[in-house]
């Protein structure tokens, strides 16, 4: 593996294999020792354009307990306030001595700009690009979905027969973008919840079905429910009339959670609005994955840099 | 490439049985030993040893596995290589008698890797040394305690051992080597 982009460029194979590593470097998390030499003397730098909490702190403790030196970068209080361009900031991450890049940046597409582009020949691993994809955030959902579903079994196995309904604003999210194709590639059918307002042009091409109403849609089975953060900072426009009627109609509350089937979990890829998609006696419930979520996270950004770091370089492509 | 077998079945079988007496010999019984194999065969052959001194003792070793992709020193040289399972017994490593199992015993440097793995995970008392063949040409001060079958061989050859579990058929061979 040179990068990791998107999810739609993995196959089942690939996907598997990720999860695979991932379970081994989950085990390491249980020892007394959380920590492994294999990338000793490699250097990982965070590159965040964006705000960030879990998934910065997780890629950090990820390279750390991988033994790689870590350098964090933040847009705010950098030269890119003065106006330093991508290409010259990613540059003097070259020249520092960067051997992978993970990188959370506004624009979509920006991952494969750096990637692409030649300015540097470190691996570039995407976390996060505009309202386009979050691949380590599905690889983390699938691997909890796995672990949940398969318990000690779960190693070598897909997601075939699983079906992920994933509610709310699925037109900024990034992480349903990446759910949508990881989840289907892994053989999971998955079901859009939104209302017509927070989906996005295109979604017929998408490999999932759509419904406009969160209780006809939870009325058929689901194995996740998987709800996405209203993500009020990119909400320029009316996408609906007030949260409390979004609460209301796409909201996983009480009563609504009262009503899911024995075993289905409930997911959310955090920052969590409590009061307005989930509501707290959900996010708190002991379906919910949330903070497993968080903790597999690590593990699955541990399998990613390994892959990408060990072995050979290969060519540029 | 001529390919000849060096090892069949039933000598397989006696150089374990033989293994399996002198562990027990040399810690005079099975009491704090714990095997530990290293994937993918050595893990096979930690557990037949387990059976065999459960068998000769009457109480049966614990054997796990010991997975040191992590810890070699050549992670940046050639594919990407994918970690196993390290599943490591009940009671754990320490103060135990671990004894480490490995199909071939060549350069040493998979057992220092092993080394450093063990001690990420406990303090064992001791650690021992257990392969099915040592073929020589070591590049560490490494040495086995236990060792099936001495196979002097040329660094041109390859040895293959093939076992039951992992491979449907079982027996050692040796390959290549004009060049020597």
């Amino acid at each position: 593996m040179r990068h990791l982009l998107s999810t739609r460029d993995l196959t089942r194979d690939d996907a598997v294999a990720i999860l695979d590593v991932a379970e081994d470097m989950a085990d390491v998390s249980t020892r007394e020792i959380k920590k492994l030499p294999a990338l000793r003397g490699k250097t990982v730098v965070n590159l965040f354009f964006e705000d960030s909490t879990r998934t910065r702190i997780s890629f950090e403790a990820a390279a750390k307990r991988l033994s790689a030196d870590v350098i964090n970068f933040a847009a705010k209080g950098s030269s890119v306030s003065k106006g330093e361009s991508l290409k010259d900031t990613a540059q003097t991450l070259a020249a520092i001595g960067a051997d992978a890049v993970v990188v959370r940046h506004g624009a979509s597409g920006a991952p494969q700009v750096l990637a692409t582009s030649g300015w540097i020949d470190a691996g570039v691993v995407n976390a996060g690009d505009g309202t386009h994809e979050h691949p380590t955030q599905a690889l983390l959902d699938a691997f909890t979905i796995r672990r949940r579903f398969f318990g000690t079994d779960a190693r070598g196995r897909d997601l075939a027969g699983l079906s992920v309904v994933i509610v709310g604003d699925v037109i900024h999210s990034r992480v349903a973008r990446s759910n949508a194709w990881l989840l289907t590639t892994l053989g999971a059918s998955v079901r859009l919840v939104a209302p017509p307002t927070l989906l996005p042009v295109g979604v017929n091409t998408w490999p999932v079905t759509v419904d406009y109403s969160l209780d006809d849609s939870l009325a058929k089975p689901a194995d996740v429910v998987m709800m996405l953060r209203v993500q009020g900072e990119r909400m320029n426009a009316a996408f609906f009339p007030n949260a409390r009627e979004y609460s209301r109609l796409w909201g996983l509350d009480d009563a609504r959670l009262a009503g899911l089937g024995e075993g289905t979990i409930v997911m959310h890829p955090g920052p969590m609005n409590r009061g307005l998609e989930i509501s707290s006696g959900a996010a708190d419930s002991a379906r919910s994955t949330v903070l497993e979520q968080v903790s597999n996270g690590v593990s699955v950004r541990m399998a990613v840099l390994y892959l990408l770091l060990s072995g050979e370089r290969e060519d540029l492509a | 490439m001529p390919e000849r077998t060096v090892l069949q079945q039933a000598d397989i079988a006696r150089a374990l049985t033989r293994i399996s007496h002198e562990i027990l010999e040399s810690n005079r019984g099975a009491d704090g030993l714990v095997l530990l194999g290293i994937p993918t065969r050595g893990v096979v052959l930690a557990r037949r040893i387990a059976a065999l001194t459960g068998e000769f003792s009457g109480s049966a070793i614990p054997a796990g596995s010991l997975d040191v992709t992590m810890y070699r020193d050549d992670l940046s040289r050639g594919r990407v290589r994918t970690p196993s399972p390290t599943e490591i017994p009940p009671g754990g490593i320490d103060g135990a008698v671990v004894v480490l199992v490995d199909d071939v015993l060549y350069s040493g440097r998979t057992i220092r890797a092993a080394l450093d793995a063990l001690g990420d995970i406990g303090r064992p008392r001791a650690v021992r040394l257990a392969t099915l063949v040592d073929r020589g040409h070591r590049e560490l001060p490494i040495r086995p305690d236990f060792v099936g079958k001495n196979l002097p061989s040329s660094q041109h050859e390859r040895i293959n051992v093939r076992l039951t579990e992992t491979d449907g058929a079982e027996f050692v061979s040796i390959e290549g080597g004009e060049a020597a």
